[in-house]
């Protein structure tokens, strides 16, 4: 019944031994972390070559995490896109609302066999410093989460839950104050504390070996997803869709699929106001190649090789640069990337609160807004799988802000 | 050819300890730079470093990011940075200047654009933060075509086997970065600096330049103690951060700023080898 996934085409196949995608990837850091890097690579290489940690891994996930997530048929939602019929891979329906806890499940056990004492994280939605806050809860490690001043105020509820959690949130006043200066600010917190530290990036970015070893937690979206589509259909889908902002979920439902040539995919960018303006996060559509926070990949950088500051509706896409896999498959062809505006992403999630009764995540709303406009062209009979990647309820104030809704009364 | 060898063979042979002071280019505006960098010379500044803003500086404590915002607020590029070490270079043939910063503006521009504005600029080294030696593509061997020196970073936490590899790619100097941190972090760990600094004389005659965390005489004495020199960088541009707007037409508050390093200088100088 489980047909195996196909072998990899060697391009596919990345990263090689030193982190590289291609031209992309790579380890570019202070020498400070140099050493913390490669030990880091070398222990995720000894323990992931051990079926035990596996068999943890899956434990967590299935008693803890409550996976595998339901693949959901959207029959309304499909009804009124026209078209082909929409699935939902539902991510958001993990402990703590998103797929980040995949990443953080797997990073908090690579820590503990590293004897390390002390976590620390970036978050920009705050989905990602939950998950941390919430592995380091469950272990009973310390737990540093560094957010932008302004991402703070736009998502105070995610951070009130990691102060119950027990996580200290440390605000960063430096640059745009969003997840980029998050990022800085943690990497400068690891090369303080680099003997006990260990940094959980939340997304398939940074130095290698995070890329890979952050999609290697996150395919089990991907694997599960694969086999509940055969289970329930006998075929493969026609095409997956995810939204992209660093692009840990997009990389966790494609990866499985790389081989199955007959599945296209499609990234969602975050389009802001639009491509054709300045306001918007969408290296991979509108960007270009150079280093940023460890790798070589897409970036939203000015001519004279300074990072841009970024829009996007959600917080959690607001980021400039992308993972350097992502950066591959498109010079690849593989997988297309495309852009969704705040605009179409509010309607999206409206439509699928109203018609499915299923409040989605800003984030995983460009997904869905890409979805709709790609099913109307697919023939009825045709699937499409969409990576429902977390859920709406730290958004709710926003849309509500956005909207000039008056939150909280009838 | 790179003016750092000579240099530093000059210091050597008068037994003096290597002075060498960083200031982020740009940090307010590019004529303030000047006008400072000409000063620090003035008061015994042997080498330059030329910080090249970024922004995402993530080694830079904040001391050095706020001088960093300052300058990308007053409209530095890199390509502003490479006209003002030209500028220098007319009015000063001698003191070699050393770029440091991040990839990104260097990738951007392109290495063979960049090793060529440096070469016309007289730039006589280079160092990039965030680009270890297996990481760095045909850039050093473009600088090498042009004689301009490669310097990279040993750390506390640079193994024996990583230095050698490291050494292999360095010339001019090797910085010691003294402490597990980010710049102008405080100096905790002296001896850890001694003992790994001895290590390193083992497998190199490069020139041992320390910097991070040193900030005053006392802390240039005791560094310049175990190497061959200091670098200060988020002590001075903690004095500039102070200065008054327009600072080119207030000398006094220029030449203030920089006497932290003339400070610095006569404690080296007094300390010198040779008297001890």
């Amino acid at each position: 019944m489980h047909e195996p996934a196909p072998e990899l085409r060697r391009e596919f196949s990345g990263p090689d031994e030193s982190g590289h995608f291609g031209p992309y990837g790579g380890a570019f850091v202070g020498e400070t972390l140099v050493r913390a890097v490669a030990e880091l690579a070398e222990a995720y290489a000894s323990l992931s070559a051990k079926p035990e940690f596996w068999r943890e891994f899956d434990a967590d996930l299935a008693d803890y995490v409550g996976r595998p997530s339901p693949l959901y048929l959207a029959e309304r939602l499909g009804e009124a896109w026209g078209g082909a019929r929409i699935w939902l891979k539902r991510e958001d329906l993990n402990h703590t609302g998103a797929h980040k806890i995949n990443n953080t499940i797997g990073q908090a056990l690579l820590a503990k066999h590293m004897g390390k004492t002390r976590l620390i994280a970036e978050t920009g939605a705050g989905q990602h410093g939950v998950a941390s806050a919430t592995v380091a809860a469950r272990m009973g490690l310390e737990c540093h989460v560094y957010m932008g001043a302004e991402d703070i105020v736009r998502q105070a509820p995610n951070v009130y839950r990691m102060k119950l959690l027990g996580a200290r949130v440390i605000a960063v006043e430096s640059g745009s104050r969003t997840l980029k200066d998050a990022m800085n600010e943690a990497l400068r917190d690891w090369a303080t504390h680099v003997d006990d530290t260990y940094y959980i990036i939340g997304t398939v970015a940074g130095p290698h070996p995070y890329p890979r070893m952050v999609r290697d937690f996150q395919s089990v979206i991907g694997r599960e997803a694969r086999r509940q589509f055969l289970e329930r259909t006998g075929v493969l889908p026609d095409a997956l869709v995810a939204c992209v902002g660093g692009g840990s979920n997009a990389i966790g439902l494609f990866h499985p699929f790389l081989g199955d040539s007959d599945v296209a995919m499609y990234g969602v960018e975050a389009a802001g106001r639009g491509l054709d303006t300045p306001d918007h996060a969408a290296p991979l559509c509108a960007g270009r190649p150079g280093v940023l926070h460890g790798n070589r990949t897409y970036l939203m950088t000015d001519e004279h090789g300074q990072i841009l500051d970024t829009h996007s509706v959600s917080a959690g896409l607001d980021y400039p640069g992308v993972g350097p896999e992502h950066a591959w498959l498109k010079d690849l062809e593989r997988v297309r990337y495309v852009g969704a505006t705040d605009r179409e992403t509010l309607e999206a999630f409206h439509q699928l609160t109203r018609l499915e009764g299923i409040i989605p995540a800003l984030e995983s709303s460009h997904a869905l807004a890409w979805a709709g406009r790609l099913a109307a062209k697919m023939k009825s009979g045709q699937n499409l799988l969409v990576n429902l990647s977390g859920r709406g309820d730290k958004d709710i104030e926003a849309v509500a802000r956005l909207e000039g809704a008056d939150f909280g009364t009838v | 050819m790179s003016r750092i060898a000579p240099c530093a063979a000059r210091a050597r042979e008068q037994e003096r300890g290597l002075l060498i002071p960083y200031l982020v280019a740009g940090d307010p505006d590019f004529a303030t730079t000047l006008a400072l960098m000409r000063e620090l010379v003035a008061r015994g500044a042997d080498m330059i470093e030329l910080g090249i803003p970024f922004s995402d500086p993530s080694s830079d404590g904040p001391v050095i990011q706020r001088g960093v915002e300052r300058a990308l607020a007053g409209g530095a590029t890199l390509a502003g940075v490479l006209e003002l070490a030209r500028r220098f270079r007319d009015q000063d043939g001698r003191t070699p200047v050393i770029l440091m910063g991040y990839l990104n503006p260097i990738e951007i521009m392109g290495y063979g654009e960049f090793t060529a504005g440096c070469a016309r600029a007289g730039v006589d080294g280079v160092l990039v933060v965030d680009m270890p030696p297996a990481e760095a593509g045909d850039l050093p061997a473009l600088l090498a075509g042009q004689g301009i020196d490669r310097i990279f970073l040993v750390s506390p936490t640079t193994t024996p086997g990583r230095a050698r590899e490291i050494i292999e790619y360095t010339s001019g100097y090797l910085y010691y970065v003294s402490l597990k941190g980010v710049t102008g972090a405080a100096l905790e760990d002296r001896e850890s600096v001694a003992g790994n600094i001895a290590g390193l004389r083992k497998l190199t005659d490069l020139p041992i330049i320390i910097g991070f965390g040193i900030r005053d005489e006392e802390t240039a004495l005791a560094m310049n103690a175990l190497g061959d020199g200091v670098i200060i960088g988020s002590a001075l541009v903690e004095k500039i951060e102070q200065l008054p707007p327009e600072a080119t037409g207030h000398p006094e508050a220029i030449g203030e700023a920089a006497e932290l390093i003339g400070k610095v200088r006569r404690a080296l100088d007094h300390d010198g080898k040779r008297v001890s």
